[in-house]
């Protein structure tokens, strides 16, 4: 199946201040891939997730989702197929209900509105949010918003989930409900964040942001084992791989 | 200061009212709208001297909020917010109108007085009657049924998202507030030295902010269209909705009505 793959090439981006968050990056995601974007604060990973569904446009370079090339024509379409969790969920979920929130997507696409509440109802049941449904989404709690934000992204049915540090702000239990739901998902995933331990669990490919650029993109486990390369891209190697200083403290 | 939080809290009440399920809120949202627009057209018809004769128009919101199920606390807040504004309107007209009008025992109500409470009144009328459709009908619906009204898309859609937005930049200074107050000890009140600054702040985070749910939307295919799940068609009870008020309206615009019904108690007829 070609018609999913991303394809990035070159791009550069700066925005009106002249901040170059962007600068001469190529990337290529496989249909079905699950990909983390990591890198420090400020390193470009939200203008990069931006670029992927339209919402910014390089200042040169090409970015292509599947078939088309991004441009203003084929914007509708990839907006489809593309599915944009975003950072803030306050920002994303702005009906006055959960449940016509989460039937915005699916109206907005034309599906008459027997349709689009099943495409709803599905949605919040995959989430395990149904029983919120009548409730305004500002008087959720942090992980009900993060749920609710993913299931009307899902509720358009899109091959690429395209997520934002979905895991920041989450309780350990919410984040590993988090993990388990996306873990479940058989889209192409693209995962920009700082939770290297969710990238463990959820992601075989890592690419590494520093400055607007890729300075490395491999195999998560592999990239993880690489010392210099963490630091380089101000990072800190998983918990889960460090030796645990409790159970076994070093040898001073 | 805190406590402007749960003030827009409870700003978002009226769209929480609107998710109901009241026989007022199953009404096809044009018929309200129509006949709300109606209502504000006869109001705002009375002369400037009408006073007693405003009266029964209060049966509409009153009958509404009760028919609808709409807590009177929060009507009356919100209109009670508004209040600054028809008081600077109407406060010269005692100053300036000083020809005798009616008396009460020994007092002589001057006409600058009457034409005050009138604005008064008539200000109250407005907007519980439009604060009533939006807790009834829900501004997505009311947005839906104006484009199926043929009012133009572009003013509808600035309406929706003037509405919108209202919540974002209320959302944003409370927030600004908090900041500021838990940081400024001593102090009542906001000083006037801050006031420039923060509005800027405020103005700028607003806009970014606003642009991010812009893009939000954009990015679950919105184009301008309103889509609703729900569209309740025109039936006969609409109909009779609209017919039946504005026929009260008018009765109450023509005759007046209190004048009448104290003469048929005292039996003058
Ligand atoms: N709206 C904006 N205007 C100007 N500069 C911005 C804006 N948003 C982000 N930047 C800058 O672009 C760079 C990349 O930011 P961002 O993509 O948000 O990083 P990340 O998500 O990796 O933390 C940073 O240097 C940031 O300061
Ligand atoms: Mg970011």
């Amino acid at each position: 199946m070609s018609h999913h793959i991303i394809e990035i090439k070159d791009i550069e981006y700066m925005y009106p201040d002249k901040t170059k968050a962007l600068d001469g990056l190529s990337l290529r995601i496989l249909h079905g891939e699950a990909v983390a974007i990591v890198g420090a604060n400020g390193a470009g990973k939200s203008t990069l997730l931006s670029h992927l569904i339209g919402v910014l446009i390089p200042s040169s370079g090409t970015v292509r989702i599947g078939d088309y090339p991004l441009n203003k024509e084929t914007l509708t379409h990839i907006r489809r197929s593309v599915g944009m969790v975003f950072q803030n969920s306050d920002d994303q979920l702005f009906m006055p209900t959960v449940f016509d929130d989460v039937a915005f997507g699916p109206l907005n696409m034309g599906l008459p509105p027997e349709e689009a509440t099943q495409r709803a109802l599905d949605a919040l049941k995959t989430v395990d949010a149904v029983h919120l449904k009548d409730r305004p989404p500002y008087k959720l709690s942090g992980g009900q918003k993060r749920s609710v934000a993913i299931a009307s992204v899902l509720s358009m049915l899109p091959d690429i989930l395209v997520m934002d540090e979905p895991s920041a702000g989450l309780d350990p239990y919410c984040r590993r409900q988090l993990i388990t739901l996306l873990q479940s998902f058989k889209h192409t995933k693209i995962i920009a964040t700082h939770d290297l331990d969710l990238v463990i669990d959820l992601c075989e490919r890592t690419v590494v942001l520093s400055n607007g650029k890729i300075i490395a993109d491999g195999p998560t486990l592999q990239i993880f084992n690489d010392d210099v390369l963490l630091q380089k891209g101000r990072l800190e190697k998983p918990l889960r791989m460090q030796g645990c200083p409790i159970c076994k403290p070093a040898i001073r | 200061m805190i406590n402007l939080h749960s003030r827009w809290m409870d700003l978002r009440r009226l769209d929480e009212l609107a998710a109901n399920d009241t026989e007022i809120h199953r009404l096809n949202p044009c018929t309200k709208i129509v006949t709300t627009a109606i209502f504000l057209i006869v109001v705002a018809s009375f002369s400037k001297y009408e006073l007693i004769s405003l009266f029964p128009l209060f049966l509409y919101p009153l009958t509404l909020m009760n028919r609808a199920a709409l807590p009177f606390s929060v009507i009356a807040k919100r209109v009670f917010a508004t209040m600054p504004f028809v008081l600077f309107i109407g406060i010269f007209n005692p100053l300036l109108d000083h020809t005798p009008g009616f008396q009460v025992g020994p007092f002589l109500i001057s006409n600058g007085w009457i034409s005050f409470f009138s604005i008064l009144l008539r200000f109250i009328l407005a907007v519980t009657s439009a604060l009533i459709l939006v807790a009834t009908t829900g501004m997505d619906k009311i947005g839906s049924a104006l484009l199926r009204m043929h009012v133009p898309k572009m003013f509808v859609i600035q309406l929706m998202f003037m509405y919108r937005y209202l919540y974002v930049l209320l959302d944003e200074l409370s927030r600004t507030l908090l900041a500021y107050s838990l940081r400024s000890f001593n102090e009542t009140g906001l000083p006037f030295r801050v006031w420039g600054p923060m509005l800027g702040q405020l103005l700028l985070r607003t806009i970014d902010r606003a642009q991010r749910i812009y893009q939000a939307m954009l990015c679950r295919g919105f184009s301008g269209e309103v889509r609703l799940l729900r569209y309740n068609a025109l039936a006969k009870k609409d109909i009779a909705y609209c017919l039946g008020w504005s026929a009260f309206f008018l009765a109450a615009r023509i005759y007046n009505i209190p004048q009448w019904l104290g003469a048929l108690l005292i039996g003058r007829y």
